[in-house]
Parts: C-alpha cells; sequence; structure tokens
C-alpha cells in the first residue's frame, strides 16, 4: 500500500529490467532475436486498437481538419491556413485567450501557495491520513458537482455566502454574474477543490527529502525561514515543477465549471478556450476553425510544458 | 510509512497550536460546503429564501430527495418548490453504474495487459512502442474529443453506451505507465520457476503476476472508476438522450431546466448528494489506498 508512493519501487523496478536482460548469451538465433514478439504482439493487441483509433488517427485528423471547412454535414472542403488567419483576426479568441490566461494565474497562483502551506503543515504537524483523507475529499467529486454547490453557496440572493458578507457588513457579490467577478470566482472554486490534491502531491515530495538534512540546519543554528529557503525549497524543485507542470495543463482546459455556472458569460466575460472550441464546434457546427483553435491550445500545452521543464529544471534533482 | 516523526526538541507551543489552528481551518474550509449541500437538500425549496442565514435546514422535509428520487407527485413537487421538471435519477443513476463499470474493467485490464508486454516480455522496438504511447499522455482530451465526436458519429454509435465506452475501454497511457512500474519491480523467480514447469504466458499472467499486482492494480481500478464516474465532457458531447445520460450531465440538465432565478435549491442539493455518494462511500472504505496512491500516481 504504502510502496505506493515511494520512489525505491522505481529504482528497483529500473534494477530489476536490467538484472533480467543481464544472463542472455551473446549469440542469438533469429528465434530469439525477435524474443517474445508474437505472445507481445497479443498483450498490446487492444491497447494498440485503443491508441490507434482514439489517440493517433484522431489527432492526425484533428490536425487534418484545421486545414478544412467542415460543418459536419458533407465533406471537409481544404482551405489551407484560412481557419488559422481568421483566429489572429478573431476578437473572441483573443478575448478567450486572456480570460484563459486570468484564470490560469489566479487559480494557479493561489493553488500552489496554498497547497505548499498545507503540505508544510500535513508534514511538521498533522501527518494523519485523515486529515490527507479529508482534505482530499473535494478532488473526488465531480467538477459538476462542487460547481453547482457553489453555484449555490455564492448565489446573490440567498447564498450563505453573500449572506454571512451582509452579516459583517460587506455589499453582496454577484459573485457568477458580474464579468468582473466570474472568472476569479471560478478560479476560487477550483482553488478549492484542488488543493488538498495538490497539497498531497507536494507532500508526497516533501517526505522524500532525508531527515538528517533538517537535523543538520538545525544544528548550525538555521532559522525555520532560513531552512525553509535553503534546504526544503531547493530540494523540492523537481517535484514542485513537476506538480506546475500537471496543473498548468490543466488549469488551461478548464471546462467543466464554467459550462455549468455562468455558460461562458455575462457577456464573454468566463468563455474560456475550451468553452469557445466547444461553442465553435457543437454550438455553429464549425468543426474545421474548432479544431483549428485545438490545435492552438495543444501547441500552447506543449510550450508550457517544455518551458516549464527546461526553465525550471524540473527534470534535474539537487539531492545528488 | 516510517514512523520518524520528526525527532527535533520540541518548537514553541504557540507555534504549534498555531499549526493545529490553520490545519482546523483548512478542514473546516473543506468539509463545510459538503454539510451546507446535506442542510440544504433537507430544507423546503420554499422555505429557503426566508431562512438564508438560517444553519440548521430551513423548514426540515425529505422533499427534496423524494423529489430527486421520483418518489414524490408533480403537484407536490411544485407545492415544494421543485420546477415539477421530471429527473429520472434512477436512470442516470444505472446509466453511471454502467458506464463507469465498463470503462473500467475494460480499461485497466486491456492496460494491464500491455504493461505485462512492456514490463515482462522481450522484444524488438519494446521501448520504442512504449515511449510513443508515453507522448499520447501530453495530447489534451478536448483535442481528440472532436474527431472521436465525429468517428462515433459516423460509426452510427451516438447516444449509446458504446460510444460513450470506446474511447476509455482499451487504454491510457497513465494506465499502463503505472502498472508497468510495478510488473518491473516484482520478482522474477517465481515467474522464471513457472516457466521452466513449462507454462505458458498467459498462465503467468493470470495466475502470478496479475493476483501479486492486486494491490495496485485495484488502486488504479479506484482511481479509474472515480474518474469515469465523475466525467462530463464526453459524455455531454454523445450522450446527451435520457436512455444513455449519466449522472454528470442529468444533474447540468436538471439545472437548466428550472426557470431563471427560481431554482430548485433543495432539488439540486439533494441530486448532486445522492451523485457523489458513491465516491463518499468509496472513500469512507478505501480512502487510505486513494490517500497514499497520491504521491505517485499524480506526477507521473
Amino acid at each position: 500500500m504504502t510502496t505506493l508512493t515511494k520512489q525505491p519501487g522505481r529504482a528497483s523496478g529500473r534494477s530489476g529490467s536490467h538484472h533480467g536482460r543481464k544472463p542472455q548469451p551473446a549469440k542469438r538465433s533469429m528465434t530469439s532475436r525477435l524474443g517474445d514478439l508474437k505472445i507481445a504482439l497479443f498483450f498490446i493487441f487492444p491497447a494498440v486498437i485503443g491508441f490507434v483509433a482514439f489517440f493517433l488517427i484522431p489527432t492526425i485528423r484533428g490536425i487534418y481538419l484545421s486545414f478544412t471547412e467542415y460543418s459536419i454535414l458533407g465533406e471537409p472542403t481544404w482551405i489551407g491556413i484560412d481557419n488559422y488567419t481568421a483566429i489572429f483576426a478573431d476578437e473572441l479568441f483573443w478575448n478567450a485567450m486572456g480570460v484563459t490566461l486570468q484564470y490560469v494565474a489566479l487559480n494557479i497562483g493561489f493553488q500552489t501557495v496554498i497547497a505548499l502551506g498545507l503540505a508544510l503543515l500535513m508534514h511538521r504537524v498533522a501527518k494523519s491520513t485523515f486529515i490527507r483523507g479529508a482534505l482530499l475529499l473535494p478532488f473526488l467529486v465531480a467538477n459538476v458537482i462542487v460547481a453547482l454547490l457553489w453555484f449555490w453557496m455564492l448565489d446573490y440572493q440567498l447564498g450563505i455566502v453573500n449572506e454571512i458578507m451582509s452579516w459583517v457588513g460587506l455589499p453582496r457579490v454577484a459573485f457568477f454574474g458580474s464579468e468582473q467577478w466570474a472568472i476569479p470566482t471560478i478560479a476560487f472554486v477550483n482553488v478549492w477543490r484542488h488543493m488538498g490534491y495538490t497539497a498531497l502531491l507536494i507532500f508526497a515530495g516533501l517526505q522524500s527529502i532525508p531527515n538528517h538534512l533538517y537535523e543538520v540546519a538545525n544544528l548550525d543554528g538555521a532559522s525555520p525561514t532560513r531552512t525553509f529557503w535553503s534546504v526544503t525549497m531547493p530540494l523540492l524543485r523537481p517535484v514542485l515543477v513537476l506538480v506546475l507542470v500537471v496543473t498548468v495543463i490543466g488549469s488551461f482546459q478548464v471546462f467543466d465549471t464554467v459550462a455549468v455556472t455562468t455558460n461562458g458569460g455575462p457577456v464573454n466575460a468566463s468563455r474560456v478556450i475550451q468553452m469557445y472550441i466547444y461553442q465553435k464546434a457543437f454550438g455553429e457546427s464549425d468543426f474545421g476553425y474548432a479544431s483549428a483553435l485545438s490545435v492552438i491550445l495543444f501547441v500552447i500545452l506543449a510550450l508550457v510544458a517544455f518551458v516549464q521543464m527546461k526553465f525550471l529544471k524540473g527534470n534535474e534533482s539537487d539531492l545528488d | 510509512m516510517t514512523t520518524s516523526t520528526i525527532t527535533r526538541k520540541k518548537p514553541l507551543n504557540w507555534r504549534r497550536i498555531g499549526a493545529w489552528v490553520l490545519v482546523a481551518v483548512a478542514v473546516a474550509v473543506t468539509i463545510a460546503p459538503f454539510l451546507w449541500m446535506l442542510r440544504t437538500a433537507l430544507s423546503s425549496n420554499s422555505a429557503l429564501a426566508s431562512n438564508a442565514g438560517n444553519l440548521l435546514p430551513a423548514d426540515f422535509s425529505w422533499g427534496a430527495f423524494k423529489r430527486v428520487l421520483g418518489l414524490q407527485s408533480t403537484e407536490e413537487a411544485i407545492a415544494d418548490g421543485g420546477s415539477g421538471a421530471a429527473i429520472n435519477f434512477w436512470l442516470y443513476l444505472r446509466n453511471s453504474v454502467i458506464f463507469a463499470t465498463i470503462t473500467t474493467a475494460g480499461q485497466v485490464f486491456f492496460s494491464a495487459m500491455a504493461a505485462y508486454a512492456f514490463a515482462r516480455l522481450r522484444w524488438p522496438g519494446r521501448n520504442k512502442v512504449f515511449a510513443v504511447f508515453l507522448t499520447t499522455m501530453m495530447v489534451p482530451p478536448i483535442f481528440t474529443a472532436l474527431p472521436n465526436f465525429l468517428m462515433i458519429k459516423n460509426l452510427g454509435l451516438l447516444n449509446t453506451m458504446a460510444g460513450m465506452s470506446l474511447p476509455f475501454l482499451f487504454m491510457t497511457p497513465f494506465a499502463i505507465f503505472f502498472l508497468r512500474q510495478f510488473f518491473l519491480s516484482m520478482s522474477r523467480e517465481v515467474e522464471e520457476a513457472a516457466m521452466l514447469d513449462g507454462a505458458k504466458h498467459l498462465r503467468i499472467f493470470f495466475q502470478i503476476v496479475l493476483p501479486n499486482a492486486a494491490a495496485p492494480i485495484a488502486t488504479l481500478a479506484l482511481l479509474t472508476f472515480i474518474g469515469q464516474w465523475n466525467e462530463y465532457f464526453w459524455p455531454l458531447l454523445v450522450g446527451q438522450d435520457e436512455n444513455v445520460r449519466v449522472l454528470t450531465v442529468g444533474l447540468s440538465v436538471f439545472k437548466s431546466q428550472s426557470p431563471q432565478g427560481a431554482l430548485d435549491w433543495s432539488g439540486l442539493m439533494a441530486g448532486t448528494l445522492v451523485a457523489a455518494l458513491p465516491i463518499f462511500l468509496l472513500f469512507i472504505a478505501f480512502g487510505k489506498k486513494v490517500v497514499n496512491s497520491i504521491g505517485f500516481s499524480g506526477i507521473k
């Protein structure tokens, strides 16, 4: 059970496979070069079907469709890069990008800081599985359910949050209903849903930092703040980078919460990029344009992951 | 878990107290909304407006649950503040169970087969094929969703359970990666002994590998099931029809059916509560497993 979280599982895994390869004799006949090919083909056959039919072909087809005009009825017609030139002149696209970036910045910013704080708390004082479980709960509940719950709690008239705000003398806020608040509200809802999960990811990273380093820092008389910046943060960096890559990529694809609460409104205030793709494809039957939009989203996500890994050197550990 | 609670000298006491207060606040912020969900579901919808700040159920009633579960007549429902719109909750519940179960079973089993081939068999091109599989982890779901929708539509499978399940049925790169790690770390000795006895790969897979990896497979299945239970986007695209509509889609339809400004909040919260109930139950039963699996699963 706990072996799941441990790095050594991976390391021993690697050495295990190495060990397995060792006893092979140097000279090999044709059949042994093919090894277990036949039986392997049998074992990967279903996965290959899934891979080809639902990942590979759709990826190629998606790229192809982005160069066509296709309204689902009839055949796609090739129009070159017209979709892309149209997108770059499309105000709604830039609006969607702006809204999405605003969402990602708010969501990731708050979520990462809160999760880091929670992870440190879990690591220092509250190691109990019960507390970790409680904090994880919102993440296990569907986006749709979380969205509806907060849609109710943040309701302008009857919501408990506005009720509490009016008790303490604050003015009521139309959280989902005002252009100014829609995106911050959606970002907050998803911070609430993800903070425990993200904290657990970071917590797992904290546990892999050897205890003796803290002891040394303590003996040297380092203050907790100093220890945090000089021991914890540098050693946590690879984990933090991975967490950031995963959460930022997920954050760019926000959809469910928007679809259930604001549906992109008011006006265009919360029409995030995936909502825009959805509306283009299924509202306006413009599959070519929608495909081009999703190619752009794909490229952005790949770039984001690449830049984060390079810039923050996520694949190098300071532990060695 | 290691028993190494930090063995430094006791830090200043108020520091610890402060930390615990923060933990308590975090837990409260996490749990309170669920209690509010329950409180609203046990209220009469018509009484909510005049009791917005009352922490106890407003005019306690099981009406919302009855309404959602179809145990209340339309007249009663309207009198109780419902919209009178039908929500076929049992049907959606059945669909969610079927959808999540089929996709979880297929995905975990076929991924385990593939993971076995990648971890335990030797064949040319193995690592390259595995690398290609892994790259698909980078493809955002929306990107493949549009072409997949077109394919399912062309196959005439819109609004069928087959159309909803197929894209999830065979594999995910993550599931293969996850299981491959465990298969790699398993000892080869038993397997080699069986091989000497003339056991074939199929038997080794079913009788040695799968039973030995029961724990990680159960964890994976649990995580997959929760994910599939919560899936919204794909069922929204291909499963609009009542006959295959799952709970997530059903709830969003239920919300949008009500007249604006006069939502049946009690009904809605009762619906979300019942929809989340299986997750709560799974969580109570297997929460520890889920919690302990997070570090590994989330990162790769």
